[in-house]
């Protein structure tokens, strides 16, 4: 075995333990000084976290320390604290206000938006986006297009019942399903894309005449839509001559809508959420941009 | 069976382990056709058959043996046995690979969650629970029981104790690994962390167990040495506090015992103590006593030094065994649990915090006096830096367990870092080192295929775990943070949302380290192979320390 000189350790022979398992011997090293001091200031600082905190167990109950510290007591201490803060700044009146009335308090509407926020971020987000700026299928909450109403009242309500959501009270309004219930053929279907397209400007489906389009819209989609395509929020029927589009803009995204139909849903957030907590996701809602 | 001398007769272990596993295969067979779900039916079966197996085996090895019983020693020498030992080193690179590769798999369904392609079985739930156990019980535990059983045949100079029984072990613990991980494929678990398998399982796991610690047990007591080795109080530690861990946390009733699913024996809090307490102290004692084990034999072998302290060896581990059953609690702080509980748990982490660190100054004093061995030998670093992976996490770990630096770490994915650089840095580097020292001598070799392999290995899972932890570092604190930003009226500053798209990038990062870890084990499992097939790399030097090579002496062929 090579031994190599080493200030740190002391040479073989006389100060291993003797013994020998397969070649490999042991010295017989003191305990480095540090690592003791360390393990003995260890246990004294136990000692003392025992002395303050709770810490063992007794027959019945446990020693509960010379701070009386409590985490249970701690944690209510810390929550009442924020409860009064906020009833401070007028919580009760949340739920009772009008969302008009909030919005007219600028405390009460600060507090409003700070309840909507935390609740968009736990609630809506999922779908609607972080920032609420929607994505296929589930609308852009920023800007001033709105399905079923963009005033305070319309959203609140919006949100309360939800859309198609099995509420009693609920938005209802099914886009029908024209293509799969038979009761436009492709050529038409695609006609009607191609005029509902040219609204706005788009570019249709090569073949496809845009004035039977119109025709055929006049017919079967007027109804909601209206006369001029510019929707109907009684019945959720989006205005189909702006940029916005919730379910895509390409013809074959237009198509498909058309031959499918389309029944977004959107839940109902009574009983979920408080009545002052649902006004002041309206007021939020309402105040990130496109509000009427 | 005409080539048989008449003079050879089954022995009494022989006739009784077929019998046993006769009746096992009848009663599993049953069991199968009987059960209430398929998961049921199908393990039923796959112990059945493995029982069928296993009397295939036994009568193959019988007509294939010698008349009398392997000898306990050749010329004088002990006749190690090293068959199981050889088949537990193939199957934890086998299913290290595995654990690793799964591993990358979630890590990337993290970042893009609908890579689990809408199958359940390709959930993160299922695969989770996968990983983990496929790397801390397949690859850990292979390498645990691999290198146990050969440590303490050598430094005992005696046969393994048991003719059937090591391959019992190995075998029957890496049929309870297929058991368990088929299950969680299945959705079979008791959704316990860490001891997710179900009833049935767990109960083949403590049968197996048991017999680990009665060849374990026999074989220090058939010892030609005066004393144990250090590294056998450790691995002995081990096996005796995992039974313990295993079958407390394990009670359950069975809602049929022709079904998989069983419930707790325990409720609430209760439920949670006794599983964290298990939980840490699978940590305490399956990923560190077992492997400071591994340390206190294939470093000073390496390095062909002695042990720098014996008197540390005896203090820090006495100090560990007793200091770390105590330490669960802090995975409950700010829970149900009580105070007192929190506390208890809280500080003796931190008293845990040297005899932790006891294990790495012995490690690394080793190398006092061949240091310059660390520039040329690949396997010797690979060691080295385990230990020094092992510093750091076990000075994380007490930090994190206080109650202060908890409530921001825990929960968050601080502690996924934590945990992989223990697991990642020690468990698996010095399990590499073993296994790279642990190949050549079980195929009888004089060192594994190349050392440059060696060398990229380390390099590239090097980066590979830097990666990964700094990013899970970094990824834990700002989600920490950004969960308890509250504004002035108490309302949170982010939404749990938020939180989740400002980890994205650093998911990417981890899953990245990950792979180049895995790489890493691709290329180990590639240079073991060689080194089993027999070949040597053109690149390979011969190790340029002076010294004899560390081969095992007297080996005769064992099966």
């Amino acid at each position: 075995m090579a031994e190599t000189a080493n200030p740190g350790t002391p040479p073989a022979g006389p100060q291993t333990t003797g013994h020998e398992w397969d070649g490999i011997a042991e010295y017989n090293n003191p305990l480095p000084r540090w690592w003791l001091y360390g393990l003995y200031a260890t246990i004294v600082w136990a000692m003392g976290y025992w002395v303050l905190y709770p810490a063992w167990p007794l027959v019945s109950g446990y020693t509960g320390g010379l701070l009386g510290y409590s985490q249970r007591a701690a944690v209510l201490g810390e929550v009442e604290a924020v409860r009064r803060e906020r009833d401070l700044r007028g919580r009760a009146q949340l739920a009772s206000a009008t969302v008009a009335e909030i919005r007219a308090d600028p405390a009460l509407l600060r507090l409003a938006l700070a309840t909507g926020k935390a609740a968009f971020g736990d609630n809506c987000a999922a779908c609607h986006g972080t920032a609420a700026t929607g994505r296929i299928g589930y609308p852009n909450l920023q800007d001033d297009d709105w399905l079923w109403g963009g005033t305070p009242e319309e959203i609140e309500r919006t949100i309360r019942y939800g859309a198609r959501s099995g509420h009693g009270e609920a938005h209802v309004g099914d886009m029908p399903a024209f293509g799969r219930d038979g009761v436009l053929k492709r050529d038409e279907i695609e006609a009607a894309a191609t005029y509902v397209l040219s609204l706005s400007g788009k570019p249709g489906i090569p073949g496809a005449s845009a004035e039977k389009g119109a025709e055929i819209f006049a017919g079967n989609c007027a109804a909601c839509h209206g006369e001029t395509a510019t929707g109907n929020p009684e019945m959720g029927a989006p205005n189909l001559t702006d940029a916005i589009w919730l379910y895509g803009s390409s013809p074959e995204q237009v198509v498909t809508t058309i031959t499918n139909g389309r029944k977004g849903v959107m839940p109902a957030w009574e009983g979920r959420l408080d009545t002052a907590t649902i006004k002041s996701l309206a007021v939020y809602v309402h105040g990130l941009g496109g509000g009427k | 069976m005409a080539a048989t001398p008449s003079s050879k007769y089954m022995t009494e272990g022989e006739a009784g382990l077929g019998i046993v596993l006769l009746v096992g295969a009848l009663v599993c067979a049953l069991a199968s056709a009987r059960a209430v779900d398929t998961p049921f039916s199908v393990h039923m079966a796959v112990f059945a058959l493995a029982a069928v197996a296993g009397i295939g085996a036994l009568l193959k090895r019988y007509e294939g043996r010698p008349a009398e019983a392997p000898p306990q020693e050749i010329d004088g020498k002990p006749n190690y046995n090293l068959g199981p030992i050889k088949v537990a080193a193939v199957a934890a690179m086998g299913w290290g690979i595995a654990g690793f590769l799964v591993g990358c798999i979630i890590a990337f369904q993290l970042w893009a969650p609908s890579l689990n392609l809408g199958l359940e079985y390709t959930t993160f739930g299922r695969l989770r629970p996968l990983h983990t156990s496929a790397v801390i019980f397949a690859f850990g535990g292979n390498v645990l029981i691999g290198t146990s059983l050969y440590v303490v045949q050598r430094t005992c100079r005696t046969r393994l104790a048991g003719d059937l029984a090591p391959w019992f072990v190995v075998l029957g613990y890496n049929l309870f690994i297929v058991i368990a991980g088929t299950g969680y494929l299945m959705g079979v678990t008791q959704s316990k962390e860490y001891a997710e398998p179900e009833w049935y399982a767990d109960l083949w796991l403590t049968i197996v167990w048991v017999a680990y610690l009665l060849v374990f047990l026999a074989t220090l007591w058939k010892r030609k040495e005066p004393h144990i080795f250090v590294a056998n109080w450790f691995y002995l530690g081990f096996i005796v506090t995992i039974a313990m861990l295993h079958i407390v946390n394990n009670l359950a009733l069975p809602v049929t015992v022709f079904g998989s699913k069983s419930y707790p024996i325990f409720a609430g809090v209760q439920d949670a103590l006794i599983q964290w307490w298990y939980g840490h102290n699978a940590v305490g004692f399956f990923l560190t006593a077992g492997f400071l084990a591994i340390m206190y034999y294939f470093v000073p072998k390496r390095a062909e030094r002695p042990i720098y302290s014996y008197r540390l060896s005896i203090i820090h581990f006495w100090a560990l065994i007793f200091m770390y059953i105590w330490a669960g609690p802090h995975h409950l702080h700010y829970t149900a649990l009580p105070d007192w509980a929190q506390t208890l748990g809280m500080t003796f982490s931190i008293m845990l915090w040297m005899p932790s660190w006891g294990g790495m100054i012995n490690g690394l004093m080793t190398l006092s006096g061949a240091w310059d061995k660390l520039r040329t030998d690949p396997i010797l670093r690979f060691m080295v830096v385990s230990l020094a992976f092992y510093g750091m996490a076990t000075f994380e770990g007490p930090m994190m367990s206080i109650k202060a630096v908890n409530s921001l770490s825990h929960y968050t994915d601080w502690t996924i870092g934590h945990v992989h650089s223990g697991a990642l840095g020690w468990v698996a580097y010095i399990s590499f080192g073993a296994l790279y020292c642990l190949v050549p001598w079980l195929w009888n070799r004089r060192e594994v295929y190349s050392l440059k392999l060696v060398e990229w290995h380390f390099w590239v899972s090097t980066l590979g775990i830097v990666l990964y932890i700094s990013s899970m570092w970094v990824a834990g604190i700002m989600q920490g943070l950004m969960w308890r930003a509250y504004n002035s009226l108490g309302f949170l500053e982010y939404s749990f949302v938020e939180t989740v798209e400002a980890m994205q990038p650093y998911y990417l990062v981890r899953a990245l380290g990950g792979v180049l870890f895995l790489i890493g084990g691709l290329i180990m499992a590639y240079n073991l192979a060689m080194t089993i097939a027999g070949k040597t790399a053109a690149d390979s030097e011969p190790r340029p320390a002076g010294g004899t090579l560390p081969g095992p002496a007297g080996l005769a062929p064992a099966e």
